[in-house]
């Protein structure tokens, strides 16, 4: 290996600095997700999915709520792009306005696990022993339970509501996030400039939040991608099972449990939601591996 | 005068099996294992030895970076041993640490201005004073003030190196650790590294503990120096007096290593036999007796202890030392 000769290092030097200066991690991370064909195209259904929210009424051809019993069950014409339901509502534009509803579900769960699951993986790694010891099996007991029981169980005690849901569904995705940030805290701890900050007279806390977990950002990031898919789905679950979103809400996971009497004679009622839900799932878990691959420094070229 | 620092029969011993809920720990690995050694305010005490002797860890057991495993640390006349928490915070203002590895030691997410003032906003400094005495550390360390808002990793080994000395000496400390603070650096760079610490120990009038296990570099900046060897201290003394006439036969073999800048003169080459014994279950009675070319009877059964071999106060720890001059 060719060595490099420091330069001289007085006031003058530092010239030599600025010709090679690194692409930064995110850009970086950016070229690699557009380099892999999956990635993009989870990619693009998200930002697919993001416009459709923004722009729903633009897109939506009816309200969403507006009943219209003699037009019910309706197969796919040019008036209703993709049928109508029971009620005779027009099954496009519900699903268009769902999509607003899904992405609020997945970004405030997420939230919800991210904040809890951080503090408490971000406290267990870092104080380690005792604590960690007694977190760690506290995430142990949260994840002997199945996710959609523990959160069909914690919406039995809030109470229905789509409110609720997304709470529970936040509640269950807590230890993933617990598990993945204590595991990063533990790597990142053992670093020598934890130990410079400690011998600078750093309290424990500014070392967490200042030197930790900025450095733990990457895991974090893929699993809350991963996360948001999860979460709509778990959401949809529980809306399926009457636990989620009420009526006449146009929620996904509501439109295929109110569908489901027709799916011999109107598959198109429960079909359309189905592809909704199993799309944007699709999007966030491609994208999520996509974004593991990108920062995964061990890849690199 | 006082010391400025009194370390009396320091150990440090770390437990071999993982410390579970469950398992008591039988076995110790015995890092440092009782040394012993004043330092002077404003001299250079040079530690040496081979790698795994526990130089290291004495010098963060001293920083109580680790917590000691027994024994006494007395700074300024002051019993700090026992200090935790928030007192030993306020004394780290005046005891810093300069680290081997340039590249682990510097947080690659932030930049060099906060990096070096973050010891200054953790002791509160104001914000123009903070300005003022980045500028001027940046100056001393030779760096430029426009790397102020540079990342670590656009800089090269030696230049990261300076950054972590202007960060230890941003707190005007009194006493500096420097662990092996050239050995991870181009032998090129080393001895600009080597001059910086010896001009900053002039200007700031810093007192140095230096950490190496390299014998050129350790002669060129120390006033005295201590060896180790297997968690213990085996000869201490001023550095010319050492280098010069070494007692203990493990400084003897290890200055001989140490090549000469005249490859034509005659020297003699003592060559250890053996490995190093495991510190976690070291020999019985001098640590050193089963590589020592001396060794006898004594030495595999009574452990030999600190004594005064020259007027000046060298002190060897060997039953030979009288003996095995060359």
């Amino acid at each position: 290996m060719a060595r490099t000769p420091e330069p001289v290092t007085n006031t003058a030097s530092g010239e030599s600095i600025k010709a090679s200066k690194p692409i930064p991690l995110w850009l970086e991370a950016g070229f690699r997700i557009i380099k892999s064909k999956t990635a993009l195209i989870g990619v693009i259904i998200i930002v697919l999915l993001v416009l459709t929210a923004i722009l729903a009424p633009v897109i939506a051809t009816h309200s969403p709520t507006a009943q219209d019993i003699v037009n019910r069950y309706q197969a796919p014409s040019s008036d209703h792009l993709l049928g109508t339901d029971e009620l005779g509502r027009d099954i496009f534009s519900r699903i268009v306005y769902g999509t607003r509803i899904s992405i609020q579900i997945g970004v405030i769960a997420v939230s919800i696990s991210l904040a809890i699951g951080v503090l408490l993986g971000g406290i267990a790694g870092y104080y380690g022993r005792w604590i960690d010891q007694i977190v760690m099996r506290f995430i142990d007991i949260m994840m002997a339970f199945p996710s959609i029981l523990m959160a069909i169980a914690l919406v039995a005690v809030l109470g229905p509501s789509l409110q609720n849901a997304m709470i529970a569904v936040g509640i269950v995705g807590i230890p993933q996030f617990a598990r993945i940030v204590r595991s990063a805290v533990l790597s990142i701890k053992e670093n020598e400039y934890i130990e410079a900050a400690k011998s600078i007279g750093a309290k424990h806390g500014r070392i967490l939040i200042q030197h930790v977990l900025p450095n733990c950002v990457a895991p974090i990031i893929v699993q809350a991608t991963l996360g948001v898919g999860t979460a709509i789905l778990d959401a949809a679950g529980l809306s399926f099972l009457g636990l989620g979103a009420q009526p006449p809400t146009p929620e996904w996971g509501a439109m295929l449990s109110d569908g489901r009497a027709a799916i011999q004679n109107a598959p198109w009622v429960v079909a359309f939601p189905g592809l909704a839900i199993f799309l944007v799932v699709l999007g966030f878990n491609l994208f999520g591996d996509g974004l593991r691959d990108a920062l995964d420094p061990r890849l690199k070229q | 005068m006082k010391p400025l620092l009194e370390v009396k029969n320091l150990k440090k011993h770390f437990p071999i099996n993982g410390t579970s809920l469950f398992s008591r720990n039988k076995d110790m690995v015995k890092a440092v294992d009782g040394i012993s050694f004043n330092v002077k305010a404003g001299e250079t005490l040079g530690l040496v030895g081979e790698s795994g002797c526990g130089k290291s860890t004495a010098g963060r057991s001293i920083l109580k970076l680790t917590e000691p495993t027994e024994g006494q640390l007395i700074y300024k006349g002051e019993d700090i041993t026992a200090f935790r928490g928030e007192r030993m915070r306020k004394l780290r203002q005046e005891m810093q640490l300069i680290f081997q590895d340039p590249y682990a030691s510097l947080n690659p997410r932030k930049t060099i201005e906060q990096i070096i003032t973050e010891p200054m906003k953790i002791f509160q400094m104001e914000k123009a004073a903070r300005k003022q005495k980045l500028d001027r550390l940046l100056d001393v360390v030779g760096l430029s003030s426009y790397h102020k808002s540079r990342y670590p990793h656009e800089f090269s080994g030696g230049q990261r190196q300076r950054i972590g000395i202007a960060r230890s000496l941003a707190l005007d400390p009194e006493l500096v650790i420097c662990d092996e603070p050239v050995s991870a650096l181009d032998v090129s760079i080393q001895a600009q590294v080597i001059n910086l610490l010896e001009e900053l120990q002039e200007e700031f009038k810093l007192t140095y503990i230096f950490i190496a296990h390299d014998l050129s570099v350790i002669h060129h900046i120390s006033d005295r120096v201590a060896v180790m060897y297997l968690g213990e201290l085996v000869e201490i003394g001023d550095a010319a007096e050492v280098y010069q006439s070494p007692k203990h036969p493990y400084t003897q073999a290890l200055l001989s290593a140490v090549p000469k800048v005249n490859p034509h003169q005659e020297k003699e080459r003592i060559i250890l036999k053996g490995d190093l014994p495991s510190p976690a279950n070291p020999p019985k009675g001098c640590k050193f007796h089963t590589r020592c070319p001396f060794a006898e009877a004594i030495c595999r059964s009574e452990k030999p202890t600190m004594k005064q071999v020259s007027l000046t106060g060298q002190m060897a720890a060997c039953h030979f030392a009288k003996e095995v001059v060359n």
